[in-house]
């Protein structure tokens, strides 16, 4: 990834469940620059809510933590990274496939990273048990090449 | 979150509106809860029409009202979804 980033911006907020809307729409702004389409970003706003609330959910399990968001614009690509200093996640491929919850109790469908592998174009997983978990996503912009 | 329950037909229609997100879904649910348990309709229809956001919270939501439904009235399929 040695691709020049034309753009970037940071936020870091509390691990409160009131924020996630403040996130999805804060990236949503940042991403209309590359003009999407609507459909565009309402992807990027439900992969960006899928990776917050798990983070407040599972990483952090209620306590308060800071969620870390980076999001860069790359050759008409938005890349958007999310991380938190939680407790990580033992099985990636687990945890990715569908319907697949570590909380059936809290009613979660467990749909979590499937919403975000369908609805962006890459999807990188990175997690430490007892450090915290990173999520990198990607979407084209295809506007932006015309 | 609005509601109209017809008596005739123990239809309850709960019609959803603004964003259905992981904080928001938690109030839903326990006025959907309120309302079904309150009328114990027949059949019970969510009318999306008005929702702009959902993420898999809101499948969640609503797997979790049709378990609900399901065990209060055993073998009947009763939620319908509007969109």
């Amino acid at each position: 990834m040695n691709n020049v980033c034309e753009n970037e911006m940071k936020l870091e907020f509390l691990s409160k469940s009131s924020n996630e809307a403040f996130a999805r729409i804060t990236v949503a702004a940042f991403a209309s620059q590359l003009d999407p389409t609507i459909e565009e970003l309402a992807d990027i706003k439900t992969a960006v809510s899928e990776a917050v609330t798990n983070s407040i959910i599972h990483a952090y399990e209620g306590k308060v933590g800071l969620v870390k968001i980076v999001c860069q614009i790359i050759e008409g690509c938005i890349q958007i990274e999310i991380s938190d200093t939680g407790k990580g996640i033992e099985d990636i491929e687990i945890a990715k496939q569908p319907l697949y919850t570590s909380k059936p109790d809290l009613e979660r469908s467990g749909m979590g990273f499937t919403i975000m592998e369908s609805f962006m174009d890459e999807l990188k997983i990175e997690s430490i048990v007892g450090l915290g978990t990173k999520i990198t996503m990607k979407k084209n912009i295809k506007k932006a090449f015309d | 979150m609005d509601w109209k329950y017809e008596k005739e037909d123990k239809l309850l229609t709960l019609t959803l509106t603004g964003e259905i997100d992981h904080h928001t879904a938690e109030k839903i649910r326990r006025k959907v809860d309120y309302e079904i348990q309150r009328y114990m309709p027949k059949k019970t229809i969510f009318d999306f029409a008005y929702v702009n956001f959902m993420d898999s919270a809101g499948i969640g939501l609503l797997i979790g009202r049709y378990k609900m439904v399901t065990m209060l009235r055993r073998n009947t399929r009763n939620i319908k979804c509007k969109t």
